[in-house]
């Protein structure tokens, strides 16, 4: 097993649009790390660049201490599970596993102990001789997987494996690939769109935007320190509340565009006394009496999920488009139409700065 | 799901099935059961009477060597026609399926001999062959080779195979690519991070899955070559020299229009007509029981 490095990586298509626009980080050996970042963001340019499916414009990707940029796929030691699994639809269960190993010209004994070891871990033992199309979008799933680890590659790569299934099979599969991840201990790539799996599996996170890496970091440390608009409003579900607004005049809090209240809460000094970016997160805003409110916010719609409720509303002395998501409990009654009382914890507060999007810190 | 339409009356129904059914009739039923019937008569030597022999005209033509020995011809030549353009259709087609510029171009120019009639494609060939003024049998020659398919049976051969491949080539192209493509790009990776090189990932991801669409191909083509090639041999060799290039349905026609062979003629094209009736049969069989992906 080995780490994974990026060096300067870019990627520049033919016709001459440019998909990836410099990456460096390394990824340490075992660790898992998941890219996110919406559609064409270049997440899985990235992947299939490591994987050797797209090349390397510039810069150098490293598995252990190989430069790869030359390699074919197949002498990069990697195996990839690909979102519409890929799996070989005229082969059995166990050639689709073992086609990798032939290949390398495995013994055949070698071969039929790893497949098995693997059938049992993914429990697809009673599966080995049906073909991919007598299986269950789930069991597919796990012969992709099952493919990837009798290779016992340096480094599994992940084309958002989870997006083709079912929701309750998604949270169920996400929890066995972090599980078989950690027993196997092998350094991982994962491409998702996806928050939920990003911020649950990762050990670290890459956040992508336009082929730029906005942020790299744990998953906490990106929910907690946003570096950026576009990160803080990606990360976390329902998206952060942005708020306009300038420093107020003494710099001990923010006026909210509109609003005649301050917001109590200091931005930091690097924001000067120029127009700000006020973002807090739907978790973070707590209905309180009016005394003690920092925010007063008209209730227009409300979504109840059970354990709590999503509150959607307008900031009560606000300008146009001062849109503001709460999440209560569950058990609070709230109607549309409500004015509710809002306070907010100063360390929740996060401040961007509205033109360059950078956090102000 | 079916839908079925339920007609109260039974006019209109008749009606919508009676061109396709007036069609069939016309051009195959009755031109079949004429040679279905004449294939058991025998017609004397001026044409004014004929006479019931049962099946005579068959056990003649079993027991008639030249009839033999075009049978025999006939399967070289379908073997070596339906061979040389689904190797060569393949192999254009796997290159084409990589063509990222001017691959519209290039399928088009690909196409286009599909839409040569046989008789011209023949014609073609005949000329560039020609052992006087052919720029292949001028080049051969360059090379040691006196090539003479006005004299060598095998020369004649490879002539008519050549012609008839050539115009084959365009329409399995055509299929190939299009099965090609329906391949998610996504198995051709897998397979390429499974170590496979790509002569290894063709044979063993890229064909199976073209296999339905081979097969289909090489039973169109085996029909092709056995009925629709009379025009480039008749064009070409006029099944000679000395019936090397006989095949069974250009002696069908030699036998029949110009032996005037009536009935012998007949019963060639009744074992024809079976031969198609149980290629037809086969492919319908192999694909209806094909695995679905």
């Amino acid at each position: 097993m080995a780490g994974l490095e990026f060096v300067g990586v870019r990627k520049t298509y033919p016709n001459g649009v440019q998909a990836i626009h410099g990456i460096d980080m390394a990824v340490a050996d075992g660790e898992f790390v998941v890219i996110v970042g919406p559609s064409g963001c270049g997440k899985s340019t990235l992947l299939r660049m490591v994987a050797g499916l797209e090349t390397v414009t510039e810069g150098e990707i490293r598995i252990g201490d190989n430069r790869v940029n030359e390699l074919e796929p197949a002498d990069r030691n990697i195996a990839m599970v690909f979102q519409n699994y890929a799996l070989y639809p005229h082969m059995s269960v166990f050639d689709n596993m073992a086609y990798g190993l032939r290949n390398r010209r495995t013994p055949r004994d070698e071969i039929a102990r790893r497949v098995a070891e693997a059938a049992g871990t993914l429990q697809l033992e009673g599966l080995l001789d049906r073909r991919p199309g007598q299986l269950s979008g789930g069991q597919r799933q796990r012969v992709a997987m099952g493919r990837a680890i009798v290779r016992e590659p340096e480094a599994f790569l992940f084309d958002e494996p989870l997006s083709n299934l079912d929701a309750k099979l998604r949270v169920q599969m996400r929890l066995e690939i972090k599980r078989l991840q950690r027993a196997l201990g092998t350094t991982s790539l994962y491409v998702t769109h996806d928050q939920v799996e990003a911020m649950t599996l990762a050990d670290r996170l890459i956040v992508m935007n336009a082929g730029v890496a906005e942020q790299i970091g744990t998953p906490l440390e990106i929910y907690d320190a946003p570096a950026t608009l576009f990160v803080a409003g990606f990360i976390g579900s329902p998206a952060m509340n942005f708020l306009p607004g300038t420093v107020a005049e003494d710099g001990s809090g923010a006026n909210l565009d509109g609003s005649e209240r301050t917001l109590p809460v200091a931005p930091p000094a690097s924001a000067g006394r120029g127009r700000i970016t006020v973002g807090i997160r739907p978790e973070h805003l707590e209905p309180v009496s009016r005394e003690e409110a920092v925010l007063e916010v008209v209730v227009e719609l409300v979504e109840a999920l059970g354990a709590d409720s999503l509150v959607h509303g307008q900031l009560a002395d606000g300008g146009e488009g001062m849109a503001v998501t709460v999440r209560v409990d569950g058990a609070r009654q709230v109607a549309a139409g409500e004015v509710l009382s809002l306070a907010v914890a100063p360390n929740h507060v996060h401040f961007f700065d509205p033109d360059s999007g950078n956090r102000l810190a | 799901m079916e839908k079925r339409v339920v007609f109260s009356k039974l006019g209109l129904p008749i009606l919508l099935v009676a061109p396709q059914i007036i069609i069939t009739l016309v051009f195959f039923i009755w031109p079949a059961s004429q040679a279905l019937y004449q294939s058991v008569l025998l017609e004397d030597a001026f044409g004014l009477k004929s006479e019931f022999v049962w099946l005579d005209n068959f056990i003649a033509l079993f027991s008639d060597p030249h009839y033999l020995n075009s049978f025999a011809r006939t399967v070289v030549f379908s073997a070596a026609t339906a061979g040389l353009s689904l190797g060569v259709a393949l192999f254009l087609a796997a290159m084409a399926d990589r063509v990222l510029k001017g691959a519209t171009a290039y399928r088009t120019l690909i196409v286009w001999p599909y839409a040569v009639a046989p008789a011209v494609a023949g014609v073609l060939w005949f000329f560039m062959f020609n052992p006087s003024i052919g720029i292949l049998a001028y080049l051969l020659k360059g090379i040691g080779y006196d090539w003479n398919h006005y004299l060598d049976g095998t020369d004649a051969m490879i002539l008519v195979v050549l012609a008839a491949s050539w115009k084959q080539v365009s329409y399995n192209f055509l299929f190939f690519l299009a099965g090609l493509q329906a391949i998610p790009r996504s198995l051709v990776e897998a397979a390429a991070i499974d170590g496979a090189r790509p002569f290894k990932r063709f044979w063993t991801i890229v064909f199976p899955l073209l296999s339905p669409t081979a097969f289909f191909l090489l039973v169109v083509n085996i029909v092709y070559a056995f009925f629709d090639t009379f025009g480039i041999v008749h064009a070409t060799t006029s099944g000679g020299p000395a019936q090397s290039t006989t095949i069974l349905v250009y002696k069908v026609f030699s036998d029949g229009f110009i032996g005037l062979d009536l009935g012998g003629s007949a019963a060639q094209s009744v074992i024809l007509m079976a031969v198609v009736i149980t290629l037809t049969v086969f492919q319908f069989r192999y694909i209806e029981r094909k695995v679905a992906y």
